[in-house]
């Protein structure tokens, strides 16, 4: 038998505007945000032949596509950095970007049944799907270090750095994602523009071709984009070919910063509404 | 401690219909963004509907709910499809937010409006569970503790490891309900759940059910099961659309229900002059065909074990000797039930000369809850078949505790319901 305890609490009443985002409770759904993350891992590559293989094809692929138009054929600089290496370090923390940004775009959509028929934080959906995108990236990072030998550039202390970086690039995708999943709910039209906002992204960012290619007083400017300082720092972290990007790295962090926490209240603020919309 | 469980206040829901389905068509929502882009990016942004208001109809699907419930409570939760069960629900358990009202809750929720939200068929039964466990809200630790105890209620313990999609249907539910009915919660909140599965696991549902009230557990059930709500619940909440029109004992509750049923949907008076209404014979003599219950009032609801009354309104164009009035009743398979006859049971009427009203009453429905068609036939010796209608009326036979067990046979195992008496004659026992 179970002590005696008061029982917790609950108010149902109507609510409008801006509410608190009730981090406590989301702490409390810390084991629902575990499993939810493992479900959308466990099931990801379910039924494919090559399994997780595809983690390391799909950017090893990109990255022999980038290497023979951008590198051999438009012969665009790389900043010293072998033209592989330097694409495949891009694209690591681009894929990851990429993915959680798709996943947690869609997540809310995609489980409307526990969103109609369940209550829980809704946070923790666009959350879990966003850390999903980590696994791939773990797979697809091994090789990095193979090829690092394979070009004899050895990591320095800055590659301890690089967690920092990962990080940022997934609060990143987080960030993005949170808006649009929230507006994918009422409008559908999210989903249908998404593929091409990953692709204009892409472009966007310095992952084919170096930000030094920016005139340098512009260089923080483009930092607006959060991409241009994770990979600008992920290369740097890990190659330290270039010098610290601090200036555009600073940006970044505050733009990612501002979109993160707008869209933490902006996601709150729409969720009340989810279960009757989507 | 305050002993309440729940409290509502002026609860009320709206909704707006038809909102889904305009956003989805891309080429609308372009046309418009194209009309008034920045309107509807600042409406977006607010959270409002850009979707001009005047078009938007309204409804409320919850109008100042109001109630409380104790701790230890079993409310059923009964009303026609569209009465609000489901919003009320939803808004109890917190998946959507009250338009209007208050409402309080006193402990640990368990809703079960879906049994295996969550599930995922690429996973197996075991991951399932952990899966499903965290969702309906247990703890890691709490679901391994109780791990072997939900796979031995579902039975499927060989199959544990097998990828939910190759399970049959019956298995998956078996497994669903074995970890919702593992929840820990204070309050379970559940929607028509017993509604699935075969007849051997519903019983296992129905026992678990019971189990959770002797715990004390407080239970709000929704159920079309007038059955299930006469065993299970101390108490019934009648809503009729959005609204809580009754709330007191089950019995009285169910019964005033179907009543209501009636008076609206349907009168239970069939018209059978009309030329359209398909008839064999050589005559048309049945001109009004009514329904009614035991007192008198126009229905075509029964409860199981209810007295049924058939008044027909007969119209002979010429003399009639020696009648003899038929009625066949059909389950909604077609399927014969029975035939009832005024001459099985010895009632000789006198020749039809004039218009007249026969009563045929049928005591003691004994027939399975369902939809059952009525075929009338008058004839004589000499004809068998005068005027003949197929088909000319259905009633239904909702659930009753007919056999004060609250249970009932299911449908396979038989169409009518027949009372027994058991004992075991051996031994020291009253011979």
């Amino acid at each position: 038998m179970r002590l005696v305890t008061e029982p917790p609490h609950t108010v149902l009443r109507p609510s409008s505007g801006w509410v608190g985002l009730n981090l406590g409770e989301l702490w409390h759904s810390r084991e629902l945000l575990f499993f939810l993350t493992w479900r959308d891992i466990k099931v990801r590559y379910k039924q494919t032949a090559l399994g997780a293989a595809w983690a390391v094809i799909q950017p090893l692929l990109s990255m022999l596509v980038l290497t023979f138009f951008f590198g051999r054929l438009a012969r665009v600089p790389s900043n010293n950095i072998p033209y592989p290496l330097f694409a495949y370090s891009a694209l690591l923390p681009w894929q990851l970007f990429a993915y959680a940004l798709t996943e947690s775009s869609n997540s809310v959509v995609v489980n409307e049944r526990l969103i109609t028929k369940v209550y829980f934080p809704r946070l923790v959906i666009p959350l879990a799907s966003a850390l999903a995108g980590l696994v791939d990236f773990t797979i697809a990072f091994p090789l990095v270090v193979v090829m690092m030998m394979w070009y004899h550039i050895m990591p320095t202390a800055a590659f301890l750095t690089l967690p920092i970086f990962v990080v940022f690039a997934a609060a990143a995708a987080l960030a993005a994602g949170l808006w649009l999943c929230a507006l994918n709910v009422q409008y559908r039209d999210v989903r249908h523009t998404l593929t091409f906002i990953v692709q204009f992204w892409l472009f966007a960012s310095p992952v084919a071709y170096p930000s030094s290619l920016i005139p340098a007083r512009w260089r923080p400017l483009y930092g607006l984009n959060p991409m241009a300082g994770v990979i600008e720092g992920f290369r740097w972290a890990l190659l330290r070919r270039v010098p610290f990007p601090g200036p555009m790295i600073a940006v970044s962090s505050f733009v990612t910063t501002v979109i993160l926490v707008g869209g933490l209240f902006y996601f709150r603020r729409m969720e009340r509404t989810f279960a009757d919309v989507v | 401690m305050s002993t309440l469980a729940i409290r509502c206040d002026g609860l009320a829901k709206q909704y707006r219909i038809g909102e889904r389905e305009k956003y989805k068509a891309l080429r609308d929502v372009l046309t418009r963004a194209i009309a008034s882009p920045v309107r509807r990016a600042r409406a977006a942004l607010s959270g409002h509907s850009p979707i001009g208001r005047q078009q938007e109809s309204l409804i409320w699907a919850l109008q100042d709910v109001s109630f409380q419930i104790q701790r230890g409570e079993i409310v059923g939760i009964i009303g026609r499809n569209g009465a609000g069960k489901s919003t009320l629900l939803k808004v109890l358990s917190r998946i959507t937010q009250p338009t209007r009202g208050l409402g309080e809750i006193w402990g640990r929720v368990g809703s079960l409006l879906e049994i295996g939200t969550g599930f995922h068929p690429e996973l197996t039964g075991r991951d399932n569970i952990y899966l499903n466990g965290a969702i309906l809200g247990m703890k890691k630790e709490e679901i391994t503790r109780k791990f072997d105890e939900i796979v031995a209620f579902s039975g499927i313990e060989d199959f544990i490891d097998t990828p939910v999609k190759r399970y049959s249907s019956g298995m998956y539910v078996r497994l669903a309900f074995a970890v919702a009915a593992h929840m820990e919660a204070e309050i379970l909140i559940v929607d028509e759940v017993l509604a699935v599965g075969d007849t051997q696991f519903q019983k296992k549902c129905l026992g678990k059910m019971g189990e959770v009230a002797r715990e004390g557990r407080t239970v709000l059930l929704v159920s079309h099961n007038m059955a299930a709500i006469h065993a299970l619940c101390s108490r019934a909440i009648l809503l009729e659309q959005g609204r809580a029109v009754r709330d007191g004992d089950p019995l009285e509750t169910t019964r005033y229900y179907l009543d209501g049923f009636e008076k609206q949907a349907d009168s239970g008076v069939i018209d059978l002059r009309s030329a359209s209404v398909p008839r064999s014979g050589k005559a048309r003599l049945f001109s009004e065909l009514r329904f009614k219950n035991a007192a008198g009032a126009p229905t075509t609801a029964y409860l199981c074990g209810d007295d049924m009354v058939l008044e027909f309104d007969i119209d002979p164009p010429f003399t009639v000797s020696d009648p003899i009035l038929f009625v066949g009743v059909d389950d909604s398979l077609g399927r014969r039930i029975f035939t009832v006859s005024s001459q099985y049971s010895q009632s000789e009427f006198p020749a039809f000369e004039r218009p007249l009203t026969a009563v045929c009453t049928i005591p003691d429905l004994c027939l399975l809850p369902g939809r059952y068609s009525v075929s009338v036939c008058v004839g004589n010796p000499y004809e068998w078949s005068l005027d003949l209608v197929v088909n000319a009326a259905s009633f239904d036979v909702h659930a009753s505790d007919y056999f004060g067990s609250g249970r009932m046979p299911p449908q396979e195992l038989g169409a009518v319901l027949v009372k027994s008496h058991w004992r075991v004659a051996n031994g020291v026992g009253p011979r």
